[in-house]
């Protein structure tokens, strides 16, 4: 099926309700339900707390957007509740947290291989790494900490590997920052890109600073407090890629055009028949948002949406394992580094992000302690260690 | 909705993928960590921490000793009352909440239906006299010039450690047996706290209290004994096996 998003009018917007009923449904469930499928509720969480939070600065700097804002935003709220309370309670709070970096990983590194813009494609290598080396870390602490394997989680999708060490993962601020793809000449796939990983990290920065205090041992405490300031040096990188020349209603056509584009993928491929029908509907309240930002887009601005957007949706993030591509950039690029915005090899890094790490890891590194000597087995390092 | 254990889509162990399984393990035995040890590295870290950590809090200050004397107060001089204190608050506030941990129990009975032989009746009569535990150490408290209302540090930790009781037992999604275990470790602890209980007061001459605390604890024994049975049962039940 191939969406036309000028033809496609949506469910409009007074028909968007909600009942709290509705919004709090059966989650899914840990044991039975598909890795993918929490993976696909994870991104398409970030991507709604992601149109809140741009939609929130949005209002405040344009008077006269305020009362359209309002009345999406509120249906984003509840769209972002209804999706992020289908996490079981049954998730501790760590295995959640594995969850969020499968997602980091496997979409990252999709998004990686279909990016048109070669430099653009490095940046989400770059910060993949970054995210698989979190992945090995937190599953040392879920079987340090609460005794239990992080696969049980992954489903084998995904490698539980050192990456690019979070020890040295720490950088200047100057050095997060990229170049960004240039609004007139990127491919609209190339923006559909840079929205989702920006709203995915985003998400997870906020989830981190949210449940960190939520530990007991120090350990913990410092490994969320470390991981944390990594996915905020992510959320700088992912931002500044893109062009901050947009509009504030071309930003938020984009914003539209990404949660059309990522219903969509989630549709094509949910294999929870409960869970496919929720994508199904919001995919079509997404149009309906799209729809009216079209028109103030005409409105206000006197332009054309067909400058900003395709007719045609581009093909989906797939939802499949990447393990030999992650595999592949990890023998190759374990070892790049940044100065300023570009990557470089270690040995070029530039001195101010040495001297940053040099003293944040003065007093010890989490990530180091965590993982000491860690080599992930299934049913965790007991049961190789135990005869 | 049938919430007996059943065969299924489990996804999480590694005999669901065996090909990715393999591949996985061969590649994470020829990874080196990124550093070497084990996981004693966590404990150097979190002992710096203990040794400089504070307290969750502390126990509060009695009326007695701001001059509101209490006959049963006045019996404790040099014996740590605050120790009795701090053990009353863990029991206070865990009756409090096992009288909660019983009304899921019972919703979920009356929802689902009874398993184990449970009895809807006893299950009412356990939950009235949990909150009749928690008005008698209520009591306990005043009379030693304590604030029944406030949070011990023992209350707190032992909140703490039974708090994933009550995500078991108000998850819709959990089994009547799934509900007994978790409210037959309630019952085991609590148990030992009031054994524990009437230990302190009878050694502090507090001879009102003891008998009180042993006609609770007769109770608590009763429904120890319900739990561990029914639980079994439950779980017996949904096979040939007898119990023994």
């Amino acid at each position: 099926m191939t969406l036309n998003l000028f033809d496609a009018k949506g469910c409009a917007l007074d028909q968007q309700r909600f009942t709290w009923k509705e919004l709090v449904q059966q989650p899914i469930s840990k044991l039975d339900d598909d890795a993918f499928t929490r993976v696909r509720i994870i991104l398409m969480n970030g991507l709604e707390l992601e149109a809140l939070r741009f939609q929130h600065a949005c209002a405040r700097m344009n008077k006269d957007l305020q009362r359209p804002l309002a009345k999406v935003r509120r249906i984003e709220q509840h769209q972002a509740t209804m999706i992020n309370w289908l996490i079981s309670a049954d998730h501790s709070t760590l295995e959640t947290t594995i969850g969020y970096e499968q997602v980091a990983i496997e979409v990252t590194a999709a998004v990686a291989q279909n990016e048109p813009d070669a430099y653009l494609a490095q940046v989400y290598r770059f910060g993949l790494l970054e995210d698989f080396d979190h992945l090995y870390r937190y599953s040392a602490l879920l079987d340090r900490l609460e005794g239990k394997d992080a696969n049980n989680i992954l489903q084998c999708y995904t490698d539980i590997l050192p990456g690019r060490p979070t020890v040295d993962e720490h950088r200047e601020p100057a050095d997060d920052l990229r170049d960004h793809y240039d609004r007139s000449k990127a491919a609209p796939i190339t923006k559909l890109h840079a929205l989702t990983i920006m709203a995915g990290e985003q998400q997870t920065h906020n989830f981190y600073m949210n449940v960190g205090p939520l530990y007991a041992d120090p350990v913990a405490r410092q490994l969320y407090a470390e991981i944390a300031s990594i996915e905020e040096q992510h959320v700088t990188q992912y931002e500044s890629i893109i062009d901050p020349n947009e509009t504030w209603l071309e930003k938020w056509l984009l914003h539209e055009a990404a949660e059309v584009y990522n219903y969509y993928g989630c549709l094509e491929q949910e294999t929870n028949p409960r869970i496919k029908a929720i994508w199904e509907r919001f995919l079509d309240y997404e149009l309906g948002h799209l729809h009216l930002v079209r028109e103030l887009f005409k409105k206000h601005e006197r332009r054309d949406p067909a400058e900003v957007l395709p007719e045609t949706l581009p093909d989906p993030i797939p939802f499949r394992s990447q393990r030999e591509f992650v595999r592949r950039v990890l023998k190759q690029e374990v070892d790049l580094r940044t100065d300023g915005t570009q990557f470089v090899d270690k040995a070029q890094e530039s001195p101010e992000s040495l001297e940053y790490r040099r003293h944040i890891n003065s007093e010890g590194s989490p990530s180091q302690a965590v993982a000491a000597g860690y080599q992930w087995s299934p049913g965790t390092e007991l049961n190789r260690k135990i005869a | 909705m049938e919430k007996q254990t059943s065969l299924g889509m489990n996804r999480t162990g590694i005999d669901m993928s065996p090909i990715d399984s393999k591949n996985m393990i061969e590649e994470a035995e020829k990874t080196l960590p990124s550093s070497t040890g084990d996981e004693t590295a966590i404990y150097s870290v979190q002992n710096s921490y203990i040794s400089a950590a504070a307290p969750v809090g502390s126990v509060p200050i009695p009326g007695t000793l701001k001059g509101m004397a209490t006959s049963a107060m006045e019996k404790l001089s040099g014996d740590r009352p605050e120790v009795l204190i701090d053990s009353l608050g863990a029991r206070l506030a865990f009756e409090r909440t096992g009288t909660r941990l019983y009304d899921y129990l019972i919703s979920k009975c009356e929802t689902i239906g009874v398993e184990g032989g449970v009895s809807l009746d006893t299950l009412k009569r356990f939950r009235e006299e949990e909150a009749r535990h928690f008005k008698t150490v209520a009591k306990a408290l005043t009379s030693l010039g304590a604030d029944p209302t406030a949070q011990t540090p023992c209350a707190d930790t032992s909140a703490v450690a039974s708090s994933g009781l009550l995500q078991v037992l108000s998850d819709p999604r959990t089994s009547v047996s799934q509900c007994l275990e978790a409210t037959l470790i309630a019952e085991l602890t609590d148990n030992a706290g009031w054994q524990l209980l009437i230990q302190l007061a009878n050694g502090m001459g507090l001879d009102e209290m003891v008998a009180d605390f042993r006609a609770a604890l007769a109770e608590e024994d009763i429904h120890l004994q319900h739990m561990r049975q029914w639980h079994e049962q439950a779980i017996l039940n949904q096979t040939r096996v007898k119990a023994a």
